[in-house]
């Protein structure tokens, strides 16, 4: 590993504007109202930098290229899923959502379903998919530092978390809204222009050009373009689709037979590699690849067309839908909107953010496959954004420009990891504590300290798929009761108690099975891995079956609840739950000495 | 305008946004939470009674009137049913004439809170009309979400059905890798902006109902 000094000096940048702006920010927050919804007066212009910032996550910045390298067309389902969760999100859940005056997830269930207990069962559910979404974020900025300089694994999840910390601990909501705007236009701005040079190269130089891998359209895997040695940390299972030469050194000397090491891999075997071994393959030679990645690369530019793709990516595609509108951190966004209106109108405008960053990370993972083949190997295919500009350009210009994309990638990283561990303060500070500052700014320590302590000792997942299964929660648990405590007046909290159970009982099995699968040999089928297709159907079903049945327990004031969510905000029937319940934020500095006067 | 005897008169509805009630915003009428019932021993007649029954002098718009100091608080409440009635101006000081100026319609305020307290306090026309917002509000977002999330249901399942469409080309680049990549962010974003409009025009439309 050769270290990069742009790159050290870019990260180190966006760390010191993220810790600056957090601090700048948070002078201005003080009351319970500020660091729960940044005292609802964030407009929706803001508000959708915001948002975009905080959910383009590592799972989007790093995960989605190296997810179009492994799995090519397939793969795209990826950001079409993450963008139309919001769509979703904006047709059933944002307007109402902000009108209810909630200022959390939990507190919206109580405030439709007057139940403490659907609360508290709710906060837990919180709690549980946001350190799920938590632990990819911290361990890829380990994996991501580790790339730029020499690092331990644990250390960029500790600096990130160090960061995030602080920010929230000193302003909550109040400080992450900037530094999440001022990170989504910071990471378009780093996945765009390299982009934009890296295809410019390409174009000069044709698809045959000098360390390209060969044209993407062949049935034929990438070929390695000149003589490659590549060392693989992990103990890894390879396959080829024709013979192979390749020479391996595992450190014993034992090279085997024939001339200095060299022996020629059949198509059809599976061969073992240990972690640490070093592969060496001869110019012109084919790239095995890691399991079950698609090696052709005419497999891999088309689309699967089978039945297990078709019902797989349907699975996909409904736990990203409906898995947005159930993810806390993201809906927790939505309550500092001034009111519905604007919550309306700031999806809208992540429709256009979003759709606009993510034509970005495909390109580069099309690039990749033809300049970073090698990452097929080792099965580190969420590098493949970071290691392509050297790959691509030698020199000064490729390290700038893998500068500036590590950078983004911690920004990604910083902004999503905030906004999580935000969220999560907000619930546990006003439903486990009592809700002063205080207690926000002891959970948002304890959120953190958990995280990085989960996040050092688990193994390391791929991004994308991890940060998949946290979606696929989502969706089996709030998703439901959002979409039907909004617009169906019948549902019963008992029904909504056993519909998120059930859902989110189910998911938990299938990471379980999915986790004994994958040390027995990975017989886990495609629902397994994707669960959403048959947990999200349950959900909403049993939601409804047991409502039905339960229709005596319907809440009395439903009539006045339902009148609050959908009439139009200039009639004024908005309720702050969050004034209501710790008093008006000019209140509190009257009655707080001293501390106004800053 | 629908019976006002009969708030759930289904053809009193008109592109999901029901005819606002008649008796909405009268006066001379205490607020009861079953409108029909309580006017029954009001004049059931529109404007005029109350009118000739608060103000003695008959007044043509525009005049100064002169109204003593009692009857004057409670001609002003009754005028507020009518957009065009001037109001009084301060009748103890009768030396200086002032020129009533009138820069803009009469408060519409108490025509509204009336509303307001109709919706609040969930009377059986208030909670229908939010009922009807509701639904078609409700209509619409099926509609539209139906709309996108067919059209990217649709595409997997037009691969899997005639798997000769992933072969096709458009200027070189294949037509899964556009569709995919390419065409439905255009789409979502489209969409949204449709229903943000839609879902725009029916509120103003609901608080105009509400406030005239």
């Amino acid at each position: 590993m050769q270290v990069n000094p742009w790159a050290l000096v870019s990260v180190a940048l966006v760390v010191v504007v993220t810790f600056y702006l957090g601090h700048r920010t948070s002078r201005f927050a003080r009351t319970t109202h500020d660091f729960l919804v940044a005292r609802r007066t964030v407009r929706s212009r803001r508000n959708a930098a915001a948002i975009a910032g905080e959910y383009i996550s590592a799972a989007s910045f790093l995960g989605v290229a190296g997810l179009v390298l492994k799995e090519g067309a397939d793969a795209l389902w990826f950001p079409i899923g993450f963008t139309a969760g919001f769509l979703a999100l904006m047709l059933f859940v944002a307007g109402p959502l902000r009108r209810s005056g909630a200022y959390t997830l939990p507190d919206f269930m109580e405030a439709r379903l007057s139940s403490p207990a659907l609360r508290t069962a709710s906060t837990w559910f919180v709690v549980f998919i946001g350190v799920l979404y938590l632990l990819p974020q911290l361990q890829g900025a380990g994996l991501a530092l580790m790339m730029i300089m020499p690092a331990p694994a644990w250390a960029g999840s500790v600096l990130v978390t160090v960061v995030i910390a602080y920010n929230v601990m000193g302003g909550g909501m109040r400080a992450i809204t900037l530094l999440q705007a001022f990170q989504y236009w910071f990471k378009l701005y780093a996945i765009a222009a390299p982009t934009f040079v890296l295809c410019a190269v390409f174009v000069a130089g044709g698809a045959g050009a000098p360390g390209s891998a060969g044209s993407l359209d062949e049935p034929a895997p990438p070929n390695f373009a000149a003589q490659t040695a590549v060392t693989v940390d992990t103990d890894v299972t390879l396959g080829v689709d024709s013979p192979t030469r390749v020479r391996l050194d595992d450190g014993s000397g034992d090279g085997g037979s024939g001339d200095g090491g060299w022996t020629t891999w059949r198509p059809g075997s599976q061969h073992a590699v240990d972690a640490g071994s070093t592969l060496t393959f001869p110019e012109g030679a084919a790239v095995p690849t890691v399991g079950q990645a698609t090696s052709a690369n005419l497999d891999w530019l088309l689309p699967s067309t089978d039945l297990t793709g078709l019902l797989s990516t349907y699975s996909l595609l409904l736990a990203l839908l409906l898995g947005t509108m159930g993810l806390p951190h993201v809906l927790s966004r939505f309550y500092t909107n001034p009111d519905g209106k604007a919550a309306r109108r700031t999806s809208v405008q992540v429709l256009l953010l979003l759709g606009l960053f993510y034509l970005f990370p495909v390109m580069l993972g099309l690039l990749s496959r033809m300049f970073v083949p090698e990452l097929l190997i080792t099965g580190d295919t969420d590098a493949a954004v970071i290691a392509l500009p050297t790959a691509m350009l030698s020199g000064v210009t490729g390290q700038l420009l893998a500068a500036l994309l590590a950078a983004g990638a911690f920004a990604a990283f910083l902004s999503t990891a905030s906004g999580l561990v935000s969220s999560m303060s907000g619930v546990i500070a006003t439903d486990l504590l009592a809700g002063k500052v205080r207690d926000y700014r002891v959970a948002s320590v304890g959120v953190a300290a958990v995280a990085v302590v989960l996040a050092v000792t688990l193994p390391i997942d791929d991004l994308a798929l991890s940060v998949g299964m946290s979606f696929a929660l989502a969706a089996s648990t709030f998703a439901p009761l959002l979409v039907l405590g909004i617009w169906w007046r019948r549902l019963t909290w008992l029904g909504a108690m056993v519909g998120m159970c059930t859902g989110g009982g189910l998911v938990l099995l299938a990471v379980v099975l999915n986790a004994v699968s994958a040390h027995t040999g990975e017989w886990a089928p495609w629902l397994v891995q994707q669960p959403a297709l048959v947990t999200v159907p349950v959900a909403f079903g049993l939601t409804v079956l047991v409502s039905t049945a339960t229709a005596g327990r319907i809440p009395e004031d439903v009539g006045a609840v339902m009148l609050r969510l959908h009439a139009p905000d200039p009639l004024g029937f908005m309720r702050d739950r969050a004034v209501q319940r710790f008093g008006r934020a000019e209140e509190h500095t009257r009655t707080t000495p001293g501390r106004h006067r800053k | 305008m629908g019976d006002p005897k009969d708030p759930s008169d289904p053809a009193g509805t008109q592109g999901g946004i029901r005819e606002p009630d008649p008796t909405l915003g009268k006066p001379a009428k205490p607020f009861a939470p079953e409108p029909v019932a309580a006017r029954s021993p009001e004049p059931p007649s529109q404007e005029s009674p109350s009118q000739e029954s608060w103000s003695p002098e008959p007044r043509p718009p525009g005049s100064v009137p002169s109204h003593a100091a009692t009857s004057h608080a409670a001609a002003s409440r009754s005028s507020e049913s009518r957009s065009s009635e001037p109001r009084a101006p301060e009748p103890r000081q009768p030396r200086i004439r002032r020129q009533r100026v009138v820069l803009a319609e009469p408060s519409r305020s108490s025509n509204s809170l009336r509303a307001r307290v109709e919706l609040e306090e969930q009377t059986s026309w208030g909670e229908l009309l939010i009922k009807d917002l509701v639904k078609v509000q409700l209509r619409t977002a099926v509609l539209l979400g139906l709309l996108v999330f067919g059209v990217l249901c649709a595409i997997p399942a037009v691969f899997y059905a005639v798997p000769a469409v992933t072969q096709l080309r458009l200027a070189g680049i294949p037509v899964p890798w556009l569709l995919l990549a390419v065409a439905p962010f255009p789409l979502m974003f489209g969409v949204g902006l449709w229903y943000n409009r839609l879902a725009e025009r029916r509120e103003r439309d609901f608080v105009n109902m509400i406030e005239h």
